[in-house]
């Protein structure tokens, strides 16, 4: 679906350079895929060149065609993102907020199908109650599912979120997770999402893709084939016990971290 | 199941409407009121003329005396020189505050009026022009050219690569400090008169405006709202974070500098003409985002509306408060508007 070629990238002040990726390659599949790996791996900057806020070196190929250098219009009508700095202070409401996702296509005046649209995704995320509320008195995990409501309510084609279960209760986890995997169904958008459980990671997503914190790809693939003592042990440097479940997904539990 | 749905969502249409409508109506009930405050500007005066007369000499052209030519040269471009430049003021805050996301900012937290005063006190001091035009219009145009020359200096800083928004606020403040500190250099040279006219020019007044001038400001005013206004969900997008509306397809350094290149041609033009006014385009802004929120749509309009509002009964309290005195407007303003400064510090101090 998207890959990525030779990624180049490095944050430089003054004379100081912190390399971040060194020559990636990915590929992404078709439907859900996650990306993991230990913090400042780069996972959100890997986000953020996707969507074209970096400058970096390399190529991003979505169907043949690279888009690195595509303009805001055409880049937001292919992708969405989900940052993931939270904004605390707004003196919108929930309704103008996700009405703002749709921000390429807004006019003056608001048609009723952009209203439905922002209703039916309120409703699939359980937060339709919310609409008419001010964003700023929400709760943090509510002001969370907003700006994952924000970045659903459009249809592109790919969506790219980061880290979009902080914050969220158990049950809200497992619900978004659902939810994107019956996006990816219904109506065949592909998300790249990063997530930090690995287990969560490892039940829903298609495709994960592990970051080893050296700027590179430590591995690719289904959940079974990826998580593996081995991975954990030189990407996390923790020693885990993996068990599958009834349905053969990996299930780790964390024993210990490795002392250096 | 599907009836359920439907109901529900034709409730928060209506509830969506219902809010949008009571927007408008702030809007609508303002321009009123403005309307209102401008008819009783041009009745207030050193020489009483009635509510009525003033209608009767811009309706049907008559009147007695020469109330018709007072109220046609003199008094009609006043009020709606206030009208035009408190507009000016309240709009460019509006944008100033949402680019800058900074609630206390204004036009002047730019440099931009001390680069306009520093302009004024050339004129007035060194009796020099910059453009070579005759004395009376010396201190105008000295005015506008210094405040267009920060408002550029603050474009072409904004234009290099990275700069973020607290970087623009330092380099307003260090613009402010610059400017301040060359007028002080003026008034140490100058003589006991020039120095009262330079006092008195940075109070801010409205009593030499001309037809041409408030032309002026009306057609910068215009010709800036509707291109800010081009981009108002782009700005209502740029309220959250950078990153954040980026995210949303939006184009933040792009925006920030066509906001910045308009606010700064709203208040050079509006400084030049009419002096120094504070607090207005600080306060406007902050009351109209506790009236309609921050949707630009209505946040920006209702800006430049309150601006006109404040400066408006500004200008009539300036001509009561001493019967048969005109106080420069630009202390009216402050009088008034200090208390609510402190008020915004106050109500912010717990976020901040």
């Amino acid at each position: 679906m998207l890959s990525i070629k030779q990624l180049n990238f490095a944050y430089k002040k003054k004379k100081i350079t912190y390399e971040v990726f060194d020559g990636l390659d990915i590929s992404f599949n078709k439907g859900f895929n996650v990306v993991i790996g230990p913090n400042g791996a780069g996972k959100s900057t890997l986000l953020k060149a996707i969507f074209g806020l970096l400058d970096c070196d390399g190529q991003v190929i979505y169907k043949g065609k690279n888009i690195m250098h595509m303009n805001v219009r055409e880049k937001t009508d292919l992708m969405a993102y989900l940052p993931q700095m939270d904004v605390d202070v707004s003196s919108l409401t929930v309704m103008e907020m996700v009405l703002l996702g749709q921000l390429p296509d807004l006019n003056y005046r608001i048609k009723a199908e952009d209203m439905d649209r922002v209703m039916e995704i309120l409703e699939a995320l359980n937060i339709e109650a919310l609409a008419m509320r001010n964003f700023a008195e929400l709760s943090g995990g509510q002001k969370k599912l907003v700006f994952i409501a924000q970045t659903l309510v459009r249809e592109p084609k790919l969506i790219l979120m980061d880290e979009p279960v902080n914050s969220l209760d158990l049950r809200k986890q497992l619900e978004l997770c659902h939810l994107i995997r019956k996006i990816v169904k219904d109506k065949q958008i592909d998300f790249i999402v990063v997530l930090h459980d690995i287990n969560l990671a490892a039940r829903y997503a298609h495709h994960l893709v592990v970051l080893d914190g050296k700027g590179k790809c430590y591995a690719s693939g289904t959940a079974k084939a990826v998580i593996t003592r081995e991975m954990l042990k030189s990407v996390y440097g923790v020693q885990a016990n993996i068990v599958l479940d009834n349905q053969g997904i990996p299930i780790i539990s964390p024993i210990d971290a490795f002392t250096l | 199941m599907a009836c359920e749905v439907e109901y529900k969502r034709s409730r928060y249409r209506s509830s969506y409407s219902r809010m949008v409508k009571q927007r408008i109506t702030f809007i609508a009930v303002l321009l009123v009121a403005l309307f209102a405050l401008l008819l009783l500007n041009i009745s207030i005066g050193s020489s009483d003329i009635s509510f009525m007369e003033v209608c009767r000499v811009l309706l049907m052209d008559e009147g007695m005396g020469n109330n018709a030519m007072i109220i046609r040269n003199i008094r009609l471009p006043m009020a709606l020189m206030a009208v035009v430049v408190g507009a000016s003021l309240g709009i460019g805050g509006c944008q100033i505050q949402t680019i800058l996301r900074n609630p206390i900012a204004s036009p002047y937290t730019l440099g931009i009026s001390a680069a306009a005063s520093f302009g004024a006190a050339m004129g007035l001091i060194l009796n020099q022009s910059v453009l070579k035009l005759s004395d009376t219009m010396a201190v105008t145009t000295n005015a506008f050219v210094f405040s267009l020359m920060a408002a550029i200096a603050i474009y072409i800083f904004s234009l290099q690569r990275g700069i973020g928004k607290n970087a623009i606020i330092l380099f307003g403040v260090a613009l402010n400090f610059l400017f301040s500190a060359l007028t002080m250099i003026m008034q140490y040279i100058a003589d006991e008169d020039q120095l009262q006219g330079l006092i008195f020019w940075s109070f801010g007044s409205l009593l030499k405006t001309t037809w041409t001038k408030f032309y002026v400001v009306l057609c910068v005013l215009s010709v800036c709202f509707f291109i800010v206004m081009k981009y108002a969900w782009q700005l209502t997008a740029m309220t959250l974070d950078d990153t954040k509306a980026s995210s949303l397809g939006v184009d933040t350094a792009k925006v920030r500098r066509i906001v910045i290149l308009m606010t700064s041609m709203l208040s050079a033009v509006a400084v030049s003409f009419v002096g120094t006014i504070g607090f207005v385009g600080l306060i406007s802004p902050h009351i109209a985002r506790q009236l309609v929120g921050e949707d630009q749509r209505f946040f920006m309009p209702l800006s430049g509306l309150l601006g006109a509002f404040v400066l408006s009964l500004s200008f009539v309290l300036s001509k009561l408060v001493i019967r048969g005195v005109i106080l420069p407007i630009g202390l009216v303003t402050s009088v008034i508007g200090i208390p609510f400064f402190i008020l915004i510090i106050f109500s912010k101090m717990r976020s901040m």
